[in-house]
């Protein structure tokens, strides 16, 4: 049998933190929060650069340092449960919810559901690049978490396809761990990322940045060799005689992020194809009343400081979801 | 001598122009607040940065502490801090804000843990 619960809010990031505290303090007494990690904290955890928090903190702090504030805060709300290692499988449109923890598989009829599930990256398959599948190919978050939170190195000497912040961030991690970062290779004629990580991440250390070109082929066997590399023009066609070739063991790609949102398809909401959001006339709301999303399974944001503030949004939304049906129910009694 | 740079103090990323004599900064422009003045001016004096990276640890709960310093160091010294980093091993649980190296190699800055750490369950 499922047992009741009241607000049921699917993943720990700094999304899901944000949710359950402004929930709880709109009046929600009974909420569970559930994480699939060994911990709290989503992305942040392998973000450990500076460059969180200026907003609402008023201080630059790392991703650890600004994810550990809000985890102290859900950790003194009593009525806030967290279960880790906690990976829900299953959601319905009537928010009948199931999930997997160590040694069990639990089932919850939630009052309502808030969505915090993250992004995950775009990887190669989805640009298309030709050439060998050897290995040596990871998408730039990846290889952060790998050498952030595993502590190993993806290789010797890499190149970058993207100029994302990620892998402008990677660059600096991975000439700063001892690899040669050889190239940022961007189609588009301006950085992705913001104008302070090409300084702080590629001019420090020399990094070259090449605009409006793109990789067109990565050779290797088993691991990777070289890549190849042309200038593009402004409708993204090669220029002939432009090409020319960078010897690597290692590419990391970093094209952006989409939204997770597996769970809210299976519950049958309405999707945007184009860039897996939530289909709702407002951010945080989806096509199902009483089941929400916030932060980058809702829409992608730059800033956590903007995920933090929207998110506690999404808390306030599901408070007066749950307040409201509470108030229709008494009445039809 | 003019000298363009962007400001990195936050993510508004402003183009200043500095004027500089030798290495002393003469005038700026382009900053949208006071930070980039102060900014421009250790750029041109002494570029200063801080070190962001993670300690190996023994018998703790993530094989890996994210540390950082506590103030900016020199730019010219971070691989230098990145080497005597690599040899460290953390084997005592630790709060954030906890001091891994007090006076981090003499650079008047300490590192410190950017996260809680405790024993391995
Ligand atoms: C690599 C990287 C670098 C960034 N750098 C910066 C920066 O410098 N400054 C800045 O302000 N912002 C930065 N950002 C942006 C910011 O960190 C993110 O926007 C923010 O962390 C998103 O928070 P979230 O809670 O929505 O997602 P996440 O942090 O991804 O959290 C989602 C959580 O949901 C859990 N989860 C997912 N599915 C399930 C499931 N089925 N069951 C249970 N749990 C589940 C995941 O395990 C995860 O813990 C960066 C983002 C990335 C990816
Ligand atoms: S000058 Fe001020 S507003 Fe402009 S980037 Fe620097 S700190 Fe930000």
């Amino acid at each position: 049998m499922a047992s009741k619960r009241e607000l049921v809010i699917v993943g720990g990031g700094p999304a899901g933190m944000a949710a359950a505290l402004a929930a709880n303090k709109s009046g929600v007494r009974d909420i569970l929060l559930l994480e699939r990690d060994q911990y709290l904290g989503g992305i942040l955890n392998q973000c450990i650069h500076p460059g969180f928090g200026l907003h609402r903190f008023k201080a630059e702090l790392t991703g650890p340092e600004y994810a550990g504030r809000f985890i102290k805060m859900v950790g003194d709300s009593p009525e806030i449960e967290v279960s880790l290692r906690s990976f829900v499988v299953k959601l319905t449109g009537e928010k009948l919810l199931s999930y997997l923890r160590p040694g069990a598989f639990e089932e919850i009829e939630a009052g309502a559901v808030i969505l915090a599930t993250g992004a995950r990256e775009r990887t190669r398959e989805m640009i298309h690049i030709p050439g060998s599948r050897p290995a040596g190919v990871y998408p730039a978050g990846l290889a952060q978490k790998m050498i952030n939170i595993e502590g190993w190195l993806p290789g010797r000497e890499a190149v970058i396809v993207g100029s994302g912040d990620i892998g402008l961030i990677m660059a600096r991690r991975m000439v700063m761990e001892g690899m040669k970062v050889k190239a940022v290779i961007e189609i588009q004629k301006t950085s992705r990322g913001l104008a302070r990580n090409v300084v702080q991440c590629l001019e420090d250390y020399g990094i070259p940045l090449y605009l409006s070109h793109k990789i067109t082929k990565i050779h290797g066997a088993d691991r990777v060799e070289k890549v190849d590399v042309v200038e593009v023009d402004k409708n993204f066609n090669e220029k002939p005689g432009t090409g020319f070739a960078l010897a690597c063991d290692t590419v990391l790609v970093s094209v952006g992020l989409i939204p997770e949102n597996e769970l809210l398809e299976l519950a049958g909401a309405e999707i945007d194809r184009a860039t897996n959001t939530p289909i709702a006339p407002e951010v945080n709301l989806t096509s199902i009343a009483g089941i929400f999303a916030c932060g980058n399974a809702c829409k992608i944001y730059d800033l956590v400081d903007w995920v933090s503030r929207d998110s506690e949004k999404a808390g306030k939304m599901a408070a007066e979801y749950l307040k409201t049906r509470w108030n229709t129910q008494t009445q039809i009694l | 001598m003019k000298r363009l740079m962007t400001c990195i103090e936050c993510p508004k990323g402003c183009r200043l122009t500095a004027g500089v004599g030798g290495r002393r900064l003469i005038s700026v422009t382009g900053q949208k607040c006071p930070r980039g003045k102060k900014y421009a001016k250790r750029e041109v004096e002494s570029p200063m940065r801080t070190l962001t990276t993670t300690v190996l640890t023994s018998r703790l709960e993530l094989k890996m502490l994210p540390v950082r310093t506590n103030k900016p160091i020199p730019k010219s010294k971070l691989l230098e801090a990145m080497k005597a980093v690599k040899r460290m091993t953390l084997i005592s649980p630790v709060r954030t804000g906890s001091v891994i190296a007090p006076n981090f190699l003499g650079l008047d800055a300490d590192l410190i843990a950017t996260r809680d750490l405790g024993k391995k369950l």
